[in-house]
């Protein structure tokens, strides 16, 4: 401190630091968003750059010999209603199944404890691509009927019966998050157990695992690209019907990977605003 | 209440306002695994008493009162409570019919716990018309009207649509008071209920506990305010290693006790204030 120089008032200095704080985020913000610019975009050109890449493939005609046909993009896009149509119904039943499983993997009763853990084993210990191969090439020689059940419903089936065991743990450890006292408060006004399940221990569980199903909601749009195996025309398996028959696989796949990507961030952004205001709420 | 029995609290210490037996726990005998931690408690709390539980902690109070809910099943000796009669089941063999006695004595004891355990998704008001309308079969309206005339004695009428996250301690313990009261209880049982207040907050929760302790409310409270025990109770226990050891008038057990092991607990206990 020299001469008479004033010392800055602190209201001032908290100006100061405010405007530089700003400054240093935008900054930060800013590099973030161009580094992936950056990486993306180079990759991309560097594909350009050699002889094997033409992206101006997805934006053709399907059929090359009809120029008048629908774009590839057009088509491979057009499957992803169904991708998100697989992913939403396929979670719904996974729910339902989740909350099945946790009650029995929860019971005293130990036959009910025992299929609902059996399920819960089974499933996790083998790969999802093997049960979705295993419902709809195996089990019609078991159940006839089913070789006649469109493959999305199949597809619909393996993939919820998956989740479910995956999400039935993630619901037991939910519901034994609730604090014992809960229950307990709940018991000695009176209420019977399934009472207390129902309008006590579930819709805080439910709170708690909300979080979990949001991301298990995100993984399961990008597992239903594995139904593309037994048929189902989703994204994947548009983009591949597309690629291999042109010997184009790199343009297509790359256009349905990034709309796989797409939907994850765009879902990510869904579940951030969720949480945040769930964080807000009333808890 | 049935009279073939001898009271276990002698009658002619029993205040004369005092009307029938409410509860009555006896024999009680509760192990955790191998620790034996009630080793045979009888206890009679007449209508209109308010009897209050001090001891150590680990001498068994608070296992005591959550035996005569059931929210621990007693290892041996039996809780009746307003005429319900429930053996103790160590060996889990009740038949169904037999764990609705159970709910029976609930619905006639309300439980108060040191940690509230209000329902924090439901608003104060939702917590106080769920069990009733529920449990009970009573209308809404009926049960609205209920609550808010307990909300009121208990000063939160207010706040009858806060969540419990916005309420402070004392006003939950208070709401949680309120919400016991809704069901219409002929005892109220308190767990150490100022045990997880803020200090400046217990004296508003222990004014409501006076409040309807002179108003003649039956009421069980383990504590270990000493000095709201003196102000409120018409009868003190005093428990030691699973027994009762000592029982009287507030006056008696805290002025004058006979025993050696209640005059060394008052010590420590004065000693530390």
């Amino acid at each position: 401190m020299l001469k008479n120089e004033q010392p800055p008032a602190p209201d001032q200095v908290v100006a100061a630091m405010r405007g530089e704080q700003r400054r240093r985020s935008a900054r930060f913000r800013l590099i973030f968003i161009a580094t992936w610019i950056i990486i993306v975009g180079g990759i991309l050109l560097a594909l350009k750059a050699g002889p094997r890449f033409d992206p101006t493939f997805d934006l053709g005609p399907i059929d090359r010999s009809n120029p008048a046909s629908t774009p590839v993009w057009v088509y491979i896009l057009g499957g992803i209603p169904l991708t998100l149509v697989i992913s939403v119904v396929s979670i719904t039943i996974a729910i339902a199944l989740a909350l099945a499983g946790a009650l029995g993997r929860l019971s005293k009763n130990a036959f009910v404890y025992g299929a609902a853990s059996l399920y819960v084993s089974l499933v996790r210990g083998t790969p999802l691509i093997v049960q979705i191969i295993f419902v709809y090439y195996a089990l019609p020689q078991v159940i006839p009927a089913t070789a006649d059940v469109p493959a999305i419903y199949l597809g619909i089936i393996a993939l919820a019966f998956n989740y479910g065991a995956y999400m039935t743990e993630i619901f037991r450890a939910g519901i034994q998050a609730v604090p014992r006292g809960q229950r307990e408060a709940a018991e000695a006004l009176g209420m019977r157990e399934s009472l207390v399940m129902r309008r006590v221990v579930m819709p805080q569980a439910i709170r708690i695992v909300i979080p979990a199903i949001g991301n298990d909601f995100i993984s399961m749009t990008k597992d239903s690209a594995l139904v593309s195996v037994i048929g189902v025309q989703e994204l994947l398996w548009r983009a591949q019907h597309v690629g291999s028959a042109n010997f184009r696989n790199l343009e297509t796949l790359l256009l349905a990977a990034g709309v796989y990507w797409a939907i994850t961030i765009v879902l990510s952004l869904f579940q951030e605003r969720l949480e945040r205001r769930m964080a807000r709420g009333d808890r | 209440m049935s009279t073939d029995q001898q009271p276990t609290y002698p009658l002619a210490t029993m205040p004369a306002h005092l009307g029938e037996v409410i509860v009555r726990a006896k024999g009680v005998h509760k192990f955790f695994g191998d620790l034996h931690v009630l080793r045979g408690v009888d206890l009679d709390v007449w209508q209109a008493e308010a009897v209050m539980i001090i001891g150590r902690s680990g001498s068994g109070k608070t296992t005591l009162l959550r035996c005569i809910n059931f929210l621990e099943e007693p290892t041996l000796g039996t809780i009746e409570v307003d005429g319900v009669r429930v053996e103790a089941d160590p060996l889990g063999r009740r038949p169904r019919s037999h764990r609705e006695h159970i709910r029976d004595i609930r619905l006639r004891a309300g439980m108060l716990f040191q940690d509230f355990n209000l329902f924090p998704h439901m608003s104060v008001l939702q917590n106080c018309i769920e069990a009733p309308t529920r449990v009970k079969g009573v209308a809404r309206d009926e049960a609205v009207v209920t609550a808010e005339k307990y909300l009121d004695k208990v000063g939160l009428l207010e706040k009858r649509d806060e969540y419990p996250a916005r309420l402070s301690s004392g006003q939950k313990q208070r709401a949680a008071i309120a919400r016991a009261m809704c069901m219409g209880p002929k005892v109220l049982m308190f767990d150490e209920p100022t045990s997880a207040l803020d200090p400046e907050l217990i004296g508003e929760v222990l004014k409501v506990m006076e409040e309807l302790a002179h108003e003649g409310t039956t009421m069980i409270v383990v504590t270990h305010e000493m000095h709201f025990a003196r102000e409120a109770a018409d009868r003190v226990v005093f428990m030691d290693g699973g027994v009762i050891a000592e029982q009287g008038p507030p006056e008696q057990v805290l002025d004058d006790p006979r025993e050696e092991s209640t005059k060394q607990f008052l010590r420590r206990v004065l000693a530390a204030r």
